[in-house]
């Protein structure tokens, strides 16, 4: 009794020790976005006395013209737009690949498993001279276009395809007489619905989280989004400490999407983890 | 002789002939395969576009350099310079320690990740744990906060006089750098630690939850007791989900680049060619010499097929023999 008593409380002293570990950072970006740029560096966390988060928050956005507001609309357009169409077609793709039969289909799929491997810093500099030719470095495209291809979205399409469009429905749908696009649309995509929602929070994730593309692709700053901004601000902070208050208020403003798109897609995306974990 | 025998054939089908049927199976096939194409044809022009051409780019320019003939004068042209670009590149010493830097990385940062994270699912599945859904909830959160900014989170809780971290050591009389010779890529290990510990946990918690339970009921039965059934049983059974969070780490891990890339803003022990990703980037957009980026980008692409390839082999293998057992 006493053994197993002792281990409860080892237990559970780990996991609240590994959550102190994940959730205190947090909450010093948190804290640390109420401080001005003295009490920043007085290291003096807990005390309130003053207050400045409205005033950070109004700087953030003052900051060189508006700059920031400004790259979090981009990091928005990019993201969700991106994760968006990446996911349908990501998903339409692995449908394919789980209800229609054609030649070297395993072949075919193997390659776009092995994409899943290749580093992104190795695609860099030849999508930036294939952008450069054709014009559209320092544009929108060059870092919209290449985040929407997303081959492990293809292999959760297929497995959920598998798992949620049973193959019955699509014989009856063309017993019934409808086209094969016309199937897929009204009845299967329903269908797909929640793998849809994980690919897409996957791939938002991964697009808000891009640094290396935007980084290669813009000089313009009007189009970088929020990862590029920051970093850039962050290199004129050792100089001019005045960004250091408004580096750490943007930081805090761009965690928030992605916390709130967690949280309310809950049940989505636990279900696709499961679908990429047992597979 | 009339077709209307064969199962295969709707019951409301008009009476075909042979032929008729026969042309009419091949219709229907032909409009599947069109579907099939319409559906797939997105994904594969992206494919073409944003990476099979790419790759085939970064190998054509690693065979080839741009050379100004006659001391720099006249036209630039392009010539093939065959293995001049990787003999370049596997000798520059900046490169070689990258990758032992990278390397270094990996061996300290795989096992950790996969052990912790593990052993976390392991914890959270025992039964033992109290508030399990706000402690996945709490692990998973640093998921939420992109790569940048948990560097950024980090570097100022490494930087004196912002950090409380090292405010707290020094009242206790001890001083820490964390961005120093031999700390800074433990530092860089704990950043990448705490941006995916949480969401490799949720996997392994995901695929623990998969096992059946009376497969835990029998072991208990037999007397083992809760870490026996956690390693024995347990761990074994999702030795797939462990196989994927170590090449999809491992994939991660060879790209580190975001960062070192941050924190050399502030640390004069992060070179510029830290790391491969980062000499790439260097050689690439600061020295513009495109094909030494190109040749370094293959030599990086390379060792990340040959040690996925390899880890899978080793696990499958690992997989025969406990079958064969």
């Amino acid at each position: 009794m006493r053994t197993r008593l002792l281990g409860r409380l080892t237990v559970n002293t780990v996991v609240a020790v590994s959550v102190l570990y994940t959730l205190l950072p947090v909450l010093w970006l948190l804290l640390a976005a109420t401080k001005d740029r003295d009490a920043l560096f007085s290291s003096d966390l807990l005390s309130f006395s003053d207050f400045s988060f409205g005033q950070n928050l109004g700087d953030l956005f003052a900051m060189d013209g508006g700059l920031y507001g400004r790259w979090y609309l981009n990091s928005l357009l990019y993201a969700v737009l991106g994760a968006a169409v990446g996911a349908l077609v990501s998903v339409a793709c692995g449908y394919a690949f789980d209800k229609y039969r054609f030649r070297h289909k395993e072949k075919l799929f193997g390659l776009v498993l092995a994409a899943v491997m290749v580093p992104q810093t190795v695609l860099a500099l030849p999508l930036y001279l294939m952008a450069s030719e054709a014009g559209l470095v320092n544009t929108f495209w060059a870092v919209f276009v290449p985040v929407l291809f997303n081959p492990f979205g293809v292999y959760l399409g297929r497995i959920f395809s598998r798992g949620y469009v049973p193959d019955e429905v699509l014989e009856a749908a063309r017993v019934d007489g409808a086209g094969e696009l016309t199937t897929y649309v009204r009845v299967a995509l329903r269908m797909l619905g929640p793998g849809l929602v994980t690919v897409f929070l996957f791939q938002l994730t991964a697009i808000w989280n891009n640094f290396f593309l935007p980084m290669v692709m813009l000089s313009d700053q009007d189009l970088y989004p929020v990862s590029l901004g920051l970093y850039q601000w962050n290199s004129s902070a050792s100089v001019s400490p005045e960004y250091y208050p408004v580096v750490i208020m943007g930081s805090l403003l761009a965690v928030v999407p992605l916390i709130l798109a967690f949280v309310l897609l809950q049940r989505f995306w636990r279900s696709g983890l499961t679908a990429g974990a047992v597979k | 002789m009339t077709a209307t025998t064969r199962p295969a054939v709707p019951a409301l089908a008009p009476p075909a002939t042979a032929p008729a049927a026969h042309r009419a199976r091949r219709a229907a096939r032909r409009r599947r395969l069109t579907a099939c194409g319409v559906l797939m044809a997105p994904f594969f022009v992206l494919l073409l576009t944003v990476f099979l051409i790419p790759v085939g780019t970064a190998v054509y320019l690693s065979f080839y350099s741009d050379d100004q003939p006659g001391l720099g004068f006249g036209p630039e042209r392009t010539v093939f310079v065959g293995l001049r670009s990787y003999a370049a590149v596997l000798t520059d010493p900046t490169f070689l320690g990258g990758l032992g830097t990278v390397a270094l990385y990996c061996l300290i940062y795989i096992p950790l990740m996969v052990a912790g994270a593990l052993a976390l699912a392991l914890l959270l599945d025992s039964g033992a744990a109290r508030l399990r859904a706000f402690a996945q909830l709490g692990l998973f959160l640093p998921h939420a906060v992109p790569g940048i900014i948990a560097a950024l989170i980090w570097l100022y809780l490494y930087t004196p006089g912002i950090s409380p971290v090292i405010d707290l050591f020094a009242r206790a009389d001890i001083t820490v750098d964390f961005l120093g010779v031999h700390t800074v890529l433990p530092s860089i290990v704990n950043i990448a630690l705490w941006s995916n510990l949480g969401y490799n946990m949720v996997v392994f918690y995901a695929a623990l939850q998969a096992v059946p339970r009376e497969v835990i009921e029998a072991s208990v039965v037999d007397g083992a007791g809760p870490v026996r059934t956690a390693l024995q049983v347990k761990t074994p059974l999702v030795r797939a989900s462990i196989v994927m969070v170590a090449i999809f780490t491992l994939i991660w891990a060879l790209q580190l680049f975001t960062e070192p890339m941050l924190l050399s803003q502030s640390s004069p022990m992060i070179s510029s060619r830290f790391s491969p990703s980062m000499y790439i980037y260097d050689a690439a957009f600061n020295r513009t010499n495109y094909s030494l980026a190109a040749a370094a980008s293959v030599v990086l692409l390379a060792c990340t097929v040959a040690l996925s390839y390899g880890v899978t082999r080793f696990t499958g293998r690992a997989d025969a023999a406990e079958e064969a057992r």
